[in-house]
């Protein structure tokens, strides 16, 4: 698509851009806090990554190449969607399926398993930007706990699933620190990734369109998931009845994170790697 | 003795209020709302000191203006006009002329509250245990069995049964409900306690039991009080001095046992006079 | 050599203003009296002449409408109970002075030992050695060990009086106050009152008593004051009338 069919490059115009770039430069500076912005009408519904959209749009340019999966995977059907029309409204950008090509990840759900360099750059889609938002309704309120790192009522949440369940009941979405000061909701990336917001090389920015927030995790910043002293955070752990690691039926894999499937043919259940590329590379590496 | 606050001038009028509000309002005009501009005149000049260890009480009948002093104080609303200090770990702050953010470091972390309706001061969505549990981690507590097992003594403490500490509040009993928040407002042992009718509405046994439990606390961490209740019984039994208020005006303030027995002012007379 | 007491009252008056009923009621009229460390004062006279209306005022339970209360502190301080901060005197209260009135007032659940150890523990003293002095305390007068552990809620009149002076006996004090001690006993306890009020004035405590028997007087007194019914209502109302 070209400016003769009147679309600016990267769809939205050039003010919008100059916003989402302050908020986001806003947002860097103030790692965790959620910065307001005007989020624009894009042309697909709210809560399929508008907000994660307008912040590669307004970042991208030509010559650079972009990645963008879902749930782990290049090929689902958000995916392509919207790398399509990234792809359409930003002409002379590259795409690509490999972590190692990309300048920009976006993402829903997950972060790739290979660590990302300084150089590069992910966008996390985000539906619900306020962890408080389940333990306060209002956003005044919020906003003033928030202001004072008062995340007492969060903590107390899970005090009581230790007291009722015996563990913490978050799987995704897990509160996480950020720089000693404000909590986010690091979007909805099960406990395996948010490790790797802790000291990431590369900037992580978290976009939520339906909810106008941006927020960021700055390169080399401290990320530590809520928890208490002598109940540690910890990682989802894929072991089998035996405690066995499981590994990918694919590649073989045992240090990444699998989903599980249902077998069509067998009916029995499988796992495989979520990130695509990953178990790409790896069963590249076995050949 | 050191005083730990000291409060000057507090004045709490809900309305527009107008020039002629306090000479039209008080104990001598029978009225604390104003016949001219219609505001009520909660609380006028209210000017008295808390010293560290002591319970001072605040006795009045409806309307007369004895929680306003503690509601300002606990910053629910804030005075017309007026001054408080409270002396500190050796800093005095000046608590109406603070930010909110300070107001709130304050009331979290130095003072104590107890409301005569458990709603106002338990989360009823949490358990017994969560509601104290949240105020320890407000104050910086990380250590889960640590934390519950303070939380499991504060209870046990204000005589909630240990196995009931991860009920929910709505499960218990008014008396319970009061302990809760009592165990509640201790956690981080404050300095200074503000008890707003906690045992009106309570069977007498209960209240004997709760007041009991008061001075046995308050004994042991020597914690500063102001208690504000209609009820002789319980300033007789809590309060070394007390303030008697009528129509937002303190017409009376002494010793507790005088008060009782020699009460000076036409008011206090018919006070005492009436107790069953 | 003249021995500074530890309390001397001077021209202590007392009436009541009742607003309602627009009366002035005499309490206490003029009464002069010393009370010296180690020993007993006892205030005698009849019915309605203000005996414990005097105490009361000493201890500031009545503000005294008229004269000064004079006391000599631990600290060597003389001050005027009837003017003294009110802080002061709750401390003095705590420390120093102490009041055996005729009535046991005690919490609803509280057991006796922890009434009689009470004044202790407001002091700082340990709450076990507290307990262990209520109990030295409690047997002297004779209270069985088994009625320790419960609330005096349901004791003997004589009972609770003897609780009620082991709690104010136990803590020592500088000067003592006592209404009708031994009112509801028998004349053995009362003999092991008597006994524990002089081996409090052999420690030096200074005692101002009202006995129910003359011959208590007789037996314990060092001074005797001995006071009269105060004047009559109209005059003094005239008074005040005047002073207002």
């Amino acid at each position: 698509m070209s400016p003769a069919a009147g679309y600016n490059f990267g769809f939205l115009d050039e003010y919008a851009k100059k916003e989402i770039r302050r908020a986001t430069l806003k947002a860097v500076a103030i790692p965790g806090y959620q910065v307001p912005y005007s989020s624009r009408e894009m042309p697909m519904g709210r809560g399929f990554g508008t907000g994660g959209l307008q912040l590669t749009l307004a970042l991208i340019g030509a010559g650079e190449t972009l990645k963008v999966i879902d749930q782990g995977s290049d090929d689902s059907v958000n995916a392509v969607n919207l790398r399509s029309f990234i792809e359409m409204t930003c002409p002379g950008i590259d795409t690509t399926t490999s972590v190692d090509e990309a300048d920009l990840i976006q993402s829903r759900h997950r972060i790739p398993e290979k660590p990302l360099r300084e150089d590069q750059l992910l966008v996390l889609q985000v539906p619900y930007p306020d962890p408080l938002v389940i333990v306060e309704p209002s956003e005044d309120k919020r906003k003033v706990q928030h202001g004072e790192a008062d995340y007492s009522r969060l903590l107390v949440k899970l005090y009581e699933d230790l007291v009722h369940f015996g563990e913490i009941t978050i799987s995704h979405r897990y509160p996480t620190r950020i720089n000693d000061h404000y909590v986010i909701d690091p979007s909805p990336i099960p406990r395996w990734d948010v490790p790797k917001i802790h000291q990431s090389k590369a900037l992580i920015l978290l976009g939520a369109g339906r909810e106008k927030k941006i927020y960021a995790v700055p390169p080399y910043c401290k990320a530590e998931p809520l928890a208490f002293d002598d109940v540690p955070f910890r990682v989802e752990d894929f072991c089998d009845e035996q405690g066995v690691r499981r590994a990918c039926t694919r590649c073989g894999c045992t240090t990444s994170f699998l989903d599980e499937f249902v077998d069509s043919t067998c009916g029995e259940k499988i796992y495989q790697c979520s990130d695509s590329d990953w178990c790409d590379e790896v069963m590249g590496e076995q050949s | 003795m050191r005083k730990i606050l000291e409060v000057e001038g507090l004045s709490k009028v809900y309305g527009s209020g107008c020039p002629e509000c306090f000479r039209l309002t008080g104990p001598d005009m029978d009225t604390n709302i104003c016949p001219r501009c219609g505001s009520v005149v909660a609380a006028h000049d209210l000017t008295f000191d808390l010293f560290e260890g002591e319970i001072l009480g605040i006795i009045g009948e409806s309307g007369s203006g004895k929680s306003t002093a503690v509601k300002c104080l606990y910053f629910d609303q804030p005075p017309s006009s007026g001054r408080a200090l409270f002396h500190d770990q050796g800093e005095q702050h000046d608590l109406f002329q603070i930010n909110r953010a300070k107001q709130r470091q304050l009331a979290n972390h130095r003072f104590g509250m107890v409301y005569q309706n458990p709603h106002l001061g338990l989360n009823f969505g949490i358990s017994a245990g969560g509601n104290i549990a949240e105020r320890l981690l407000m104050s910086g507590a990380r250590h889960y069995s640590d934390i519950r097992l303070r939380a499991r003594t504060l209870l046990e403490r204000t005589e909630v049964l240990g196995e009931r500490m991860d009920e929910l509040p709505k499960n218990f009993s008014g008396g319970m409900q009061q302990r809760v928040q009592i165990a509640k407002a201790l956690a981080i042992e404050p300095p200074l306690l503000f008890l707003d009718e906690i045992t009106t509405g309570l069977d007498l046994s209960v209240q004997a039991a709760i007041l009991d439990l008061i001075l046995e606390i308050q004994q042991e961490l020597n914690t500063s009080m102001i208690v504000v209740t209609h009820d002789l019984g319980v300033i007789r039994l809590l309060a070394g001095r007390t303030m008697v208020m009528k129509y937002g005006r303190i017409i009376e303030s002494g010793l507790t046992d005088q008060i009782l027995e020699d009460p000076q002012h036409a008011y206090t007379q018919r006070l005492v006079a009436s107790s069953l | 050599m003249l021995i500074k007491p530890v309390l001397k009252v001077e021209g202590y008056s007392k009436h009541f203003h009742l607003h309602e009923q627009n009366k002035v009621i005499p309490s206490s009229h003029d009464v002069n009296l010393e009370v010296f460390a180690g020993q007993l004062t006892a205030l005698i006279g009849p019915t309605g002449s203000g005996k414990s209306s005097v105490l009361n005022g000493i201890f500031r339970t009545y503000l005294p409408s008229n004269g000064r209360i004079l006391y000599a502190t631990e600290d060597g301080h003389t001050i005027d109970l009837a003017l003294a901060d009110e802080h002061r005197i709750l401390e003095l209260r705590r420390n120093e002075i102490a009041f055996v009135t005729q009535f046991l007032r005690f919490l609803p659940r509280q057991a006796t030992e922890d009434v009689v150890a009470q004044p202790l523990c407001r002091q700082g003293v340990e709450h076990g050695q507290a307990l262990e002095r209520a109990h030295q305390m409690l047997a002297a007068l004779n209270i069985p060990e088994r009625l320790w552990s419960v609330s005096p809620a349901t004791f003997s009149g004589g009972e609770k009086q003897r609780v009620n002076l082991a709690r104010g006996l136990i803590s020592k004090p500088r000067l003592l106050l006592l209404d009708e001690p031994t009112a509801s006993l028998d004349s053995k306890t009362t003999d092991l009152v008597v006994e524990r009020i002089e081996a409090l004035k052999n420690e030096g405590t200074a005692i101002l008593a009202i006995f129910h028997h003359p011959e208590l007087v007789e037996r314990m007194a060092d001074h005797v004051v001995q006071l009269s019914v105060p004047k009559p209502v109209k005059h003094e109302c005239e008074q005040i009338m005047e002073n207002v």
